[in-house]
């Protein structure tokens, strides 16, 4: 593995599994349950360039689990990326400072462009509609933990599939894992066709359809994703598809025992509260696993191994 | 290039000809190779000659300046195919190639709105990366997004 994570693309399919092992054996540190300082002494630099407190805190929790130091960037509307400095100046300056950083900005590119200004290591939190890899990461530790594997699951994945850069790097991780996709979204937020052209070419086998509730029994995964407002031109062409996929408890009757609901969160009205209660709720634990994720990588990129269980 | 179409274009004592590259487009392999008409020394253009080998092409001539194979490798995007001859005292002293690495530097700047290079401040190197080479396909190497042609040629650096 390259000491940068910038893209999924950075990863083999070994190095994903071997990851996802570790974030396992890291949970009971994630809640607090064993100590391990393992990355006593280091320093991460949490750069965010746009607010985004989930996965700052993230971050941010995962390096203090470990038993290291954060620094964060502060307010982006007063610090000195708005008053004109480069993100190359504001990178070389961390280079310095710290061990290891995270970067969320707005735009697409900037992960891979500090990366090639520092040398510690830098992990992508976000490059506008570029990469989330972390999230990626989370997602695969989530599905793996359900189901024991990745490989041959069938996925079904709900909403926004045109901007949801979420929903397009889980996809290409699962094509690797030759997994069943099923795209379902209203036909103005569909997968963008060379994102499913490129899935097809990587031997992933897909499914798009407008219907959800059809799709829920052959899902082993379901996950949904909010429609943005802000997406569309006006109020009335949101309202025709706001609210268009509700995910009910009862919608879930004929699903798999072992099927899970994911969600990156937060969600609108996409699935109801009497969701939480069923045994295919995992969006609260899916978000906590960006924790352990987390955890796994800043070790792994700082060459830090983690010992056995039975320390 | 044949004795024919040699004859077309005056024979220089020293300098540099860059044959075969694609017809219409000498002017901008000029523009790209910092070459400018306020120089001492003559340039002569042939636009739109007959070409054996593909269709048409443009043949450019600068006189008293032997082009570098950095220079010639700017090429890449629009005359990969361009042949070039060192003359020196009216005969061919090397000849030359263009040649495409794994990464275009500095030559074009990516074309992607939201791109972090967008900042002209951002003082690293513009990297696109060579996805293919026949025909030529680019991508950004910081935001990923592939080049189109055409929109790349307002993007010379
Ligand atoms: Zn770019």
């Amino acid at each position: 593995m390259d000491d940068d994570l910038i893209t999924m693309d950075d990863m083999t399919n070994e190095e994903i599994v071997s990851l996802l092992k570790d974030a396992e054996r890291l949970l009971p540190v994630a809640h607090g349950l064993e100590y391990l300082p393992l990355l006593q002494g280091k320093l991460l630099a949490n750069m965010f360039f746009e607010p985004s407190t989930r996965t700052r805190m993230s971050f941010e929790t995962a390096m203090k689990r470990l038993g290291g130091d954060v620094v964060n960037l502060g307010d982006v509307n007063s610090s000195s990326a708005v008053k004109g400095e480069t993100l190359y100046d504001t990178m070389r300056m961390v280079d310095g400072y710290c061990d290891i950083a995270a970067l969320r900005h707005p735009r697409q590119g900037a992960a891979q462009y500090a990366a090639d200004a520092c040398a510690i290591p830098i992990m992508n939190g976000g490059d506008g509609a570029g990469h989330h890899p972390t999230q990626t990461l989370l997602d695969l530790f989530t599905i793996q933990q359900a189901h024991g594997h990745l490989e041959g699951l069938t996925v079904a994945l709900i909403g926004d599939l045109r901007y949801g850069r979420t929903v397009h790097s889980l996809s290409h991780a699962l094509a690797r894992f030759d997994c069943n996709l099923i795209f379902i979204s209203p036909a103005q937020l569909a997968m963008p066709v060379d994102i499913v052209s490129d899935l097809i070419a990587a031997g992933a086998n897909i499914t798009e359809t407008e219907d959800l509730y059809g799709s829920v029994p052959d899902a082993d995964v379901i996950y949904m994703t909010r429609i943005q407002k802000e997406r569309f031109p006006d109020e009335d062409e949101y309202m025709k598809v706001a609210g268009i996929y509700k995910l009910t408890a009862a919608d879930l009757s004929g699903a798999k025992g072992e099927m899970i609901v994911m969600h990156p969160l937060p969600r609108l009205n996409e699935i109801s509260s009497d969701v939480d209660e069923t045994r295919h709720a995992r969006y609260f634990e899916q978000a906590f696993n960006g924790v352990v994720a987390r955890m796994a990588l800043m070790c792994r990129l700082l060459g830090v191994a983690i010992p056995s269980g039975d320390v | 290039m044949s004795a024919g179409e040699m004859r077309r274009v005056t024979a220089i004592n020293n300098g540099t000809v860059i044959d075969h590259v694609p017809a219409g487009s000498a002017l901008t392999v000029l523009r790209m190779l910092g070459i400018s008409g306020d120089r001492s020394s003559p340039i002569s253009l042939v636009m739109n000659v007959p070409s054996s080998k593909h269709g048409r092409k443009d043949i450019i001539k600068v006189e008293d300046r032997e082009l570098t194979q950095d220079e010639l490798d700017r090429l890449a995007l629009i005359a990969p195919k361009a042949s070039v001859a060192i003359i020196r005292s009216y005969s061919v002293a090397e000849k030359r190639e263009v040649s495409i690495g794994a990464e275009l530097v500095n030559i074009a700047s990516c074309t992607f709105s939201n791109c972090i290079t967008i900042n002209p401040r951002e003082p690293q190197d513009h990297r696109l990366r060579v996805v293919n080479s026949d025909p030529l396909e680019l991508r950004c190497r910081y935001c990923g997004r592939p080049q189109e042609m055409d929109e790349l040629i307002d993007n010379l650096l």
